[in-house]
């Protein structure tokens, strides 16, 4: 092998691998720190190629994307010394690098701990300070925008920005949701009885009603009735009157004689007559009267 | 949104940082050079390695031949390498040496080599879901409950069951890529957050019953706003709620409620019909009970008339011959009454005074078949005592054994 060749191979690898070591890229979802012998002496990188000089700079670079803390659910008490089981989460993400190499030496879980730490006291303070139900319902958004504040302070010593502390879950202990699950059964059954003695209140009205306008329809038929008889009384009365009227007398007798004809029509009438009767008078013999 | 999102344009505030300004022109020239560079570098260093095992260049020619060959296969992956396709539902996100470049459209593209540029694909069509309260489990259409996330607090402290289900898709690529750290993840702590900041404002009834598409509107808003403030760059597209239910401990107690409500319209509705049932005959009664009264009008007017009518032209007659006509009646009626009943004729004038008449058995007689003696034994002593008869009497006679003799045959 010519000398003079593999020299010049050598050479070129050697400057190969030289200008691997002096250029370096940070990319979009990075943050770099460049050192000088231990001594920072840039980080403030935008994406794209760099220089260093091999073996006396050297380049860290971290995670600059939003990160999660989610440490868990943790138990609070709230003002009226009831147990509640919080859940939240915290977005962060570097901000200052150097300050955060320098305070957490560039650990995210160091980071996530100290963050935990302070949301930790944070969320006591606000719950110690509120109910239940503020908690729950009404203020909820502000505790957020209150821890959220709070942390950004906190965490932009360490170099961190808290993009946003939120209350993911809210729930009562397991042993208490018990007396909840009873408390919820007996409003529902007093739903229930309400409805179903409603439905009977509604139910015992109609029938009244009904019972009501049925006694007002059939006493206000009897009456109407009993008038028109009454009437029809009346009227046949005066027609009886006015033709009986003519002869008193003979109206008595043919009315007598009429009432014999209707009561005495069954064979089981027994009259017992006298011989001496009126009608008897040609009976027993033909004397003159 | 826009103000924590520093990666997000890549220029705004990272070029307001200060060196920063002069970084983008600076690496262009430095592009341009390196790449000349590189290109003789690798050149003459694929040349070397391509042959570095046997000899140098001009030693033989088959040394310049494996060198040409080397370049023909450098040549060929750099252009493998070089070319490459987005797919319909994707965007390629193109990195130069670490810095956001540009988004690339689906369709065949060239870029420079591995190095130099890279690219990042990021599916963008795809309909991504994530499922809070239960998981279905894959392929099948069960799913597994997860109480832990299901259950929640209302208002009024109530625990509610609630199933539902986001699909979302990534709306912006680049920013996907590169401002969480994990924004599927980010979007699930979301909903989670969101639909919980939701739910407790708002009372367990209107959530389970009329609420259902409100609280759903309200957190489909409330999540995005939410991704959007971290740069997530994904768009919730649909928030499904699959399920708002009590608690399944206490369900049986909120089925009773509801068939309470059943229970409710029941009684309406038997009474209704009860009421619905009288009222019509009432109605009926009524009518009948007035029509009845109408005709009773009628009939006894229609009555009096005929009769007071019949009476007057009697009496017109009457009065015409009096004594004739009142005997004539007087008569007529006695004979028919008389036709049509037991008699018994008494003669006083004999001074019998009393006399022993069993009226009892006569009645019984003449009502029933019972003795027929009886009456026999007594007809003739009656008979006797009044002696002689016109004709009329003894026919009437006749007749009244006729009548006995009928009977007791029976």
């Amino acid at each position: 092998m010519n000398p003079v060749k593999s020299l010049s191979l050598i050479a070129l690898l050697g400057v190969v691998l030289l200008a691997s070591f002096s250029i370096f890229t940070v990319n979009e979802r990075e943050k770099a720190i460049k050192f000088r012998l231990g001594e920072i002496i840039r980080d403030d990188f935008t994406p794209g190629l760099y220089f260093q000089v091999p073996f006396i700079n050297n380049v860290r670079k971290f995670d600059a994307r939003i990160q999660t803390l989610d440490s868990g659910a943790e138990r609070y008490l709230t003002k009226e010394k009831k147990n509640v089981d919080v859940d939240s989460f915290v977005k962060w993400r570097i901000d200052d690098v150097a300050k955060f190499y320098t305070s957490l030496g560039g650990n995210y879980a160091r980071a996530n701990n100290r963050l935990a730490q302070i949301i930790n006291d944070f969320l006591r303070d606000e719950f110690g300070k509120r109910t239940i139900q503020e908690v729950v319902a009404g203020e909820r958004k502000e505790i957020m925008a209150i821890l959220t504040e709070k942390a950004k302070k906190e965490g932009g010593a360490f170099g961190l920005d808290i993009i946003d502390v939120r209350i993911k879950r809210v729930d009562l202990p397991r042993e208490v949701s018990n007396s909840v699950y009873l408390r919820m059964r007996a409003e529902r059954t007093r739903v229930a009885t309400d409805l179903r003695s409603k439905g009977a209140e509604a139910a015992e009205r109609i029938r009244a009603d009904a019972d009501r306008q049925r006694a007002i329809i059939l006493s206000e038929a009897y009456r109407d009735s009993e008038k028109i008889k009454g009437k029809g009384d009346a009227t046949s009365a005066d027609i009886y009157a006015r033709a009986y009227n003519k002869n008193r007398e003979f109206y008595s007798f043919h009315r007598s004689l009429n009432a014999y004809r209707s009561t005495f029509n069954n064979k089981n009438d027994v009259i017992v007559l006298d011989a001496d009767s009126e009608f008897f008078k040609y009976f027993s013999g033909q004397k003159q009267k | 949104m826009a103000w924590n999102e520093p990666g997000g344009n890549g220029k705004d505030p990272w070029g307001n940082r200060g060196s920063g300004n002069q970084g983008p022109p600076d690496l262009d020239e430095v592009f341009k050079k390196f790449g000349d560079k590189l290109n003789s570098i690798f050149g003459g260093g694929k040349g070397g390695s391509g042959s570095g095992g046997e000899s140098g260049r001009p030693t033989s020619p088959s040394n310049s031949s494996m060198f040409s060959i080397a370049i023909i296969v450098l040549v060929v992956w750099l252009a493998y390498d070089s070319a490459y396709i987005v797919q319909q539902a994707q965007r390629g996100v193109v990195l130069r040496f670490g810095e956001y470049a540009t988004t690339i459209q689906p369709g065949l593209n060239i870029r420079f080599p591995r190095p130099i540029e890279n690219v990042l694909i990021v599916n963008v069509d795809q309909v991504r879901t994530i499922e809070v309260g239960y998981r279905s489990t894959p392929g099948g259409r069960t799913t597994a409950d997860q109480p832990g996330e299901a259950l929640m607090l209302t208002q009024d402290e109530n625990i509610i069951d609630i199933k539902f289900a986001v699909q979302y898709k990534v709306k912006d690529a680049k920013d996907y890529l590169f401002n969480d750290y994990n924004p599927d993840l980010t979007l699930r702590m979301a909903t989670e957050s969101a639909i919980r900041e939701i739910i407790g404002k708002r009372k367990m009834d209107f959530v389970l019953t009329e609420g259902r598409g409100d609280v759903a509107n309200t957190a489909q808003k409330l999540i995005q706003e939410i991704v959007d403030r971290y740069g997530t760059g994904l768009i919730v597209t649909n928030l499904n709620m699959q399920d708002a239910q009590p608690p399944e401990e206490v369900q049986d107690a909120f089925a009773d409620a509801v068939k309470a409500r059943e229970d409710e319209q029941r009684l309406k509705n038997e009474a209704e019909t009860y009421s619905n049932d009288i009222l019509p005959k009432a109605r009926g009664a009524a009518a009948r009970q007035l029509a009845e009264a109408n005709a009773y009008k009628e009939q006894i007017i229609a009555n009096s008339t005929g009769e007071a009518d019949r009476f007057s032209q009697l009496l017109r007659e009457y009065e015409k011959a009096p004594s004739v006509t009142r005997e004539r009646l007087y008569i007529e009626t006695m004979e028919y009454v008389l036709a049509n009943s037991s008699k018994v004729m008494v003669s006083m004038k004999k001074g019998n005074n009393f006399f022993y008449m069993p009226l009892d058995s006569v009645m019984k007689n003449s009502g029933n078949s019972s003795g027929p003696d009886v009456a026999s034994q007594l007809l003739p002593s009656i008979i006797n005592q009044q002696p002689s008869g016109s004709k009329n009497t003894s026919d009437n006679l006749t007749r009244f054994r006729d009548s006995y003799r009928e009977r007791s045959t029976r």
